[in-house]
């Protein structure tokens, strides 16, 4: 077999795996869109809050130690305890995000009922500059590394075996294959969480028609709590993943652009849309890097989605998936 | 004018009329300056189909949006079931069991029939969320009861053939009649229908009423309903509560209410000083 051939391979290989980080991120946009028609732009900064927070609590240090200092002159920085472990961090992030979301509801979008829009997008803007500044205040802005114990380096199972068929050991990192893992889980959990649950039916109620929804009882403001929850959670484990890719900085944040072209692809309402629009970026950029790059200079993974999303634009404006606009006349 | 009875009865076919189910007392309601509805006191029996009929603006949708919580009347109160209502946001008064459907129609469409009517026993849903997720037990069991409950009223209302169709797709008529069938699959004490029959032709409408005095007799089920089509009206309900800018003019029978003299110049247009 050509070498070419096999590298190739592994390259579309390693791409599905990215592609499946770039869905994580874009299903967070999805979930919200699709049950209150907001476009939250603050998804990338949720995730970073995310990652912070659960660094923050592992790491067992007090937040807002700085502004506390600042205030009373004191010198806190760790509380008594050492460390969390992995799991129980989780668990309080977790925990943390839903509280987030019940003040981004009572604070911001419960004022902001009936709203065009563009005002709500506005508000995620905003959102996503204070959530910036707030996990700033409460962590510090250092970079720091996230481990909550997944494995990470090479797969040496997977180079052993290729190399035993090709002569050719292939490269994929053990965290993405986690990452495929969590994700495929996360979105069956989501799938059946949406169709079979009676919390699950009033989401897609309240996405559909709030009129209606209210009349079979349900309570917009609760759905919408429980859909900012969601995006929190899924931001978390986007966070966790990246955070423990490339350490958990202020560019985490920025995976939020990576994001639109997925979306631009699957259509920002569906969410198999969200993943398959992600495993054809991951993959489309690692095969056009691959094979197009060399001649023009590389760096091609830069601007290859957002190219491809405006040709998506021009030609397919609701995506893959997405449903599509009729107007009426 | 009224001829309030407080005493079960039986009616004419047999039906039973119970006690006092609801009661609005002196409510009036406001927007801004303007009077929507001024000092309006009405009662609804367990059993009958009530109705409130008037001129165009003459405050029924609004009566009804303060029923199903809607509205907050500035003054009055709400008696339900012998007990006075503190103030409800819609969302809890549906869970009170008092189902309603919208004079313009108000459907998940981009559901099918089918699941559009499964909306309507969300809030007969108790099993865990975890349960309800791997389909287990009790979630079961609920899910099962839910869909026969579901198949009956479908069977009921004649729509089995567009069980599967999205709503967005039927026709006028068979969306109001899929927006009945949501209300009536949550077992309702009290069923609120704006206008079921506006917009609809003859041939429809005859359908319509013939289901409303269905829906009444099979099941009990006490109906409240709102229309400016005297004629209709008057052949479907028990007893009739007449508004015009606000003020009930009339409330008994439809006999009663027919020769009522404030009533004849409200419909024929008498000039209003």
């Amino acid at each position: 077999m050509p070498d070419q051939f096999i590298f190739a391979m592994e390259v579309t290989l390693n791409g599905l795996m990215t592609g499946v980080m770039y869905a994580l991120v874009a299903l967070g946009f999805v979930l919200i869109y699709k049950a209150s028609g907001i476009f939250n732009y603050s998804q990338g900064v949720l995730a970073l809050f995310a990652a912070m927070t659960l660094v923050g609590i592992q790491e067992g240090r007090v937040p807002f130690s700085h502004l506390i200092n600042a205030i009373f002159g004191t010198e806190v920085h760790h509380m008594p305890w050492n460390s969390v472990p992995g799991f129980l961090a989780i668990l309080l992030t977790v925990v943390v995000m839903i509280a987030l979301a019940w003040a981004i509801q009572r604070f911001v979008f419960s004022h902001l009922v009936g709203q065009e829009p563009i005002i709500l997008f506005m508000a995620t803007i905003g959102l996503a500059y204070f959530l910036e500044g707030t996990a700033d205040l409460m962590w510090g802005s250092e970079i720091r590394t996230l481990d909550v114990g997944l494995p990470q380096g090479i797969n040496t199972a997977i180079d052993e075996t290729t190399y035993g068929w090709f002569g050719y050991g292939f490269f994929i990192d053990n965290l993405d294959i986690v990452a495929t893992l969590v994700a495929a889980v996360l979105v069956a959990a989501l799938v059946a969480f949406a169709q079979y649950t009676k919390q699950g039916r009033a989401m897609r109620a309240v996405a559909d028609d709030h009129q209606a929804a209210l009349s079979v009882g349900v309570s917009l403001n609760f759905v919408w709590i429980l859909v900012w929850s969601l995006a929190g959670i899924v931001a978390l484990v986007a966070g966790i993943m990246w955070g423990s890719k490339s350490g958990v900085q202020f560019s985490l944040s920025l995976i939020a652009l990576k994001a639109l072209p997925v979306l631009m692809l699957g259509g920002f309402t569906s969410i198999p849309g969200a993943i398959v629009g992600g495993l054809i970026i991951g993959v489309g950029e690692a095969l056009f890097e691959f094979l197009v790059g060399p001649m023009i200079g590389g760096a091609t993974q830069n601007w290859f989605a957002y190219v491809l999303a405006l040709l998506f634009l021009v030609f397919r404006p609701q995506g893959l998936f997405g449903e599509k606009i009729i107007e009426r006349v | 004018m009224s001829m309030i009875q407080y005493q079960p009865y039986q009616t004419e076919d047999g039906r039973t009329i119970g006690n006092t189910l609801m009661e609005m007392k002196n409510i009036t309601l406001r927007f801004g300056g303007v009077v929507a509805i001024k000092d309006i006191s009405l009662d609804i029996r367990e059993g009958e189909i009530r109705a409130i009929i008037g001129p165009n603006g003459a405050g029924k949708s609004s009566m009804l949006n303060v029923i199903s919580g809607f509205y907050h009347p500035q003054d009055g109160e709400v008696w339900y079931k012998g007990e006075p209502r503190p103030q409800m946001r819609p969302y809890q008064v549906a869970r009170l069991g008092i189902a309603r459907t919208f004079q313009n129609i108000a459907l998940f469409e981009g559901m099918s029939v089918l699941d559009n009517i499964m909306t309507g026993r969300l809030n007969h849903m108790s099993a865990s969320i975890l349960d309800q997720m791997i389909w287990w037990g009790k979630a079961e069991r609920e899910e099962v009861a839910n869909r026969e409950r579901a198949e009956e009223i479908i069977d009921f209302l004649e729509i089995q053939a567009i069980r599967k169709t999205p709503v967005g797709r039927l026709p006028y008529g068979l969306k109001k009649r899929v927006e009945l069938a949501r209300a009536l699959v949550a077992e309702p004490s009290l069923l609120l229908l704006d206008e079921p029959m506006a917009g609809m032709n003859v041939e429809e409408k005859e359908d319509m009423s013939r289901f409303i005095l269905d829906v009444n007799d099979e099941f009990g089920t006490t109906i409240a309903l709102i229309e400016h089509d005297m004629g209709v009206v008057m052949d479907l309900s028990d007893r009739v509560v007449v508004m015009d800018y606000g003020k009930k003019i009339g409330d008994g029978t439809p006999d009663e209410v027919r020769n009522n003299q404030e009533v004849i110049d409200a419909y024929l247009g008498v000039a209003h000083d």
